[in-house]
């Protein structure tokens, strides 16, 4: 008998509750409002919201929720299907589409370049190659005097001191994008470290996020650490050229990044899930990535359309407000190529 | 009138009742909350545990490309940061509790109890940017003195980065002196003052009347607060991640950088992206949760031990 008087309370705290939710839904209704649900990558956060405030103010029944949770969680909501979109800068391996079932793809929305940033006292420039990095992330080159650096920079006085290393520590798609280039431009790297989003360095300490790198950087003299080009730029520090495949040493910029994406067009595959370090041609610059949006090749109706809408405003007027963050934008012929990809989304 | 209040009396056996109830609610929640964690933190790390075996805990590769995980790096930053920060602020909480109990005026105490409250509620990202722009370059200046004057010991060796395990444990020690000052002065506050007065009145000086009375009697209390402030010092993430230099490696020296269990978490847990991965972060999070509880499980232990607990039942 005595449990019967929790259990009226119960019911009828559902009752109470049941209205309100009825009513929230007719609202809905009535608005016709869209609701998109997207999460992931901290790196294309700022021009994602700068993106989303735009857009909605250009159509203010299209309402975007953005979680910048991370590439990793991201994937793995997408995989459960509790996501509309999902932001990466990496892709899905094969494995992981074969366990989803249906299509998703992979549209590519801004660049990225990551850049060795370093703190030496009245050396305003420094030329790096893959091999040359790789080694100084191994551990081998672990003093700035190093022959090997000096090699390179032929009449710059570098102090015989050693290099206060500085990477990552939390899982990231700049360490994917840095180590991805090393792997590919030194062997000893690819076997001993590999690439990946977080990975097991051999040297140097592990700040956290690229602000965390910065200001260690800023901090420290005789350091040098990779960062995210945006962030060199915004915090003035100094950053070295390295040399891409056809053997030139070329300055990240958002031009630079724009051109090594555009020497890839001609091998790019149709879902853009693709590595475009190491690009050729003579103004690409070689540590660059895409950031792509992941979305399902089948939505509800009207959320298709929005998607839709979205993408095709976000590849044109878009990419001026990504350039005006420091962002590099798409090159004219991969946009071409993703206008295309666009209406595959149903 | 007697109809008012019967209904009256009724109403108050169904209020009685419903918290009864609430209460009952309320507390099996926390036992619940407790539980379900435990469970969760279980089946999310059973392909660790299946993978690599109790040898999880003491293997100290990790690895996320081939995919080879242990913990014991982080045991052993979590576990070394914690004494450092309780070595240093043991006995400077306890000190200055002591001070201010005991010798400073009322009013002073009081006023100088306020301002440390207010450093317990400095978020810790806060405190965390004070130690990467102040306690970093501070640790960075002394340490060649150190390196200098005590480099014979295996403490102060190697490359002063200024980030690492002696900054950890200066930050921590800073974030749980609130909690051991505040706490201790409190209980030293209610000794009975007639066992002070007796003790002066045999003849006793202050600092004897500390040492023979105050202390054995505040002993418990005491106690109690170190290890509140150790539970703060296991668990501390944000603070830590930003000082410590995140790297997993086991070294004597307290200038290189170290990694803990909360660190780790919070920094690869987001982009964990196979299987493997979030499960042995589950699993390193599921060992931390069983340091706490032990920790916890040994403070009980003690102060139910110590003369003052059992006298006073």
């Amino acid at each position: 008998m005595t449990h019967r008087k929790p259990l009226c309370a119960v019911a009828l705290l559902i009752l109470g509750l049941a209205p309100l939710r009825a009513q929230d839904l007719v609202h809905h209704d009535a608005n016709r409002e869209i609701v998109l649900n997207g999460g992931g990558a901290t790196f294309s956060y700022p021009v994602l919201s700068k993106w989303f405030a735009e857009y909605q103010q250009r159509s203010p029944s299209v309402k975007i929720n953005y979680q910048p949770i991370g590439s990793g969680g991201a994937i793995r909501q997408i995989l459960e299907h509790t996501l509309d979109f999902a932001a990466s800068e990496s892709w899905l391996s094969d494995e992981q589409l074969g366990k989803l079932g249906e299509p998703l793809l992979h549209i590519p929305a801004v660049l990225g370049a990551v850049v060795p940033a370093f703190n030496l006292p009245g050396i305003p420039e420094l030329k790096f190659t893959g091999p040359l990095l790789a080694d100084i992330y191994l551990g081998r080159v672990a003093r700035w005097n190093d022959p090997a650096i000096g090699k390179l920079n032929p009449g710059v006085r570098l102090p015989d001191a050693p290099i206060a290393l500085v990477h990552r520590a939390d899982g990231s798609g700049t360490t994917f994008c840095l180590t991805d280039y090393l792997s590919k431009t030194s062997k000893d790297w690819e076997t001993k470290v590999g690439r990946g989003v977080a990975l097991s360095w051999p040297s140097g300490i592990g700040a956290k996020g690229n602000q965390g790198v910065t200001a260690y950087v800023q901090q420290t003299q005789y350091s040098l650490g990779y960062l995210e080009l945006t962030y060199a730029l915004q915090s003035g520090l100094t950053y070295g050229s390295v040399q891409n495949r056809a053997g030139r040493f070329v300055k990240a910029s958002a031009q630079s990044a724009s051109d090594a994406a555009a020497a890839t067009t001609k091998t790019m595959p149709r879902d853009y899930r693709i590595s475009i370090t190491d690009a050729p041609g003579v103004k690409s610059y070689p540590i660059v990535s895409f950031s792509w949006l992941l979305l399902y090749g089948k939505n509800p109706p009207d959320k298709s359309l929005a998607l839709r809408d979205f993408l095709h405003w976000m590849i044109a007027d878009g990419q001026k407000s990504a350039r005006a963050l420091n962002y590099a934008p798409l090159p004219l012929n991969i946009v071409a190529m993703v206008r295309v990809s666009i209406e595959e989304i149903r | 009138m007697s109809k008012g209040g019967a209904v009256a009396g009724l109403t108050e056996r169904a209020g009685d009742r419903l918290f009864r109830y609430g209460v009952l609610c309320a507390g099996l929640a926390v036992v619940g909350l407790a539980a379900a964690l435990a469970l969760e933190l279980a089946s999310g790390s059973r392909l660790a545990w299946s993978e690599f075996g109790p040898a999880f805990l003491w293997s100290s590769s990790w690895n996320p490309v081939s995919e080879r995980f242990g913990a014991l790096p982080f045991l052993y930053g979590t576990l070394v940061s914690s004494a450092l920060a309780l070595a240093i602020a043991g006995p400077l909480g306890v000190g200055s509790a002591i001070f201010l109990a005991e010798l400073a005026p009322r009013r002073i105490s009081d006023a100088c109890c306020f301002f440390i409250e207010i450093l317990a509620a400095v978020p810790s990202v806060v405190l965390g940017l004070m130690g990467i722009f102040i306690l970093v370059p501070g640790v960075r200046a002394v340490s060649p003195f150190l390196i200098e004057h005590l480099g014979f010991l295996p403490f102060f060796r190697g490359t002063p980065y200024g980030v690492g395990m002696l900054t950890a444990g200066l930050i921590l020690s800073i974030m749980i002196l609130p909690y051991i000052t505040s706490i201790s002065r409190e209980v030293l506050l209610s000794v009975p003052r007639p066992l002070k007065e007796a003790a002066l009145a045999l003849g006793a000086t202050r600092w004897e009347t500390v040492r023979l009375v105050s202390l054995p009697y505040a002993r418990s209390g005491i106690l109690g607060a170190v290890f509140l402030a150790l539970g703060r010092a296991l668990g501390e993430t944000m603070a830590v991640t930003m000082v410590i230099g995140n790297s997993p490696r086991i070294s004597a020296s307290l200038f290189d950088p170290a990694y803990t269990m909360a660190a780790v978490l919070a920094n690869e847990l987001a982009e964990a992206t196979s299987d493997l991965h979030l499960h042995a972060l589950m699993a390193i999070a599921g060992t931390l949760f069983m340091l706490t509880l032990g920790m916890n499980a040994l403070a009980r232990w003690m102060i139910l031990g110590t003369p003052t607990a059992r006298r006073r039942p």
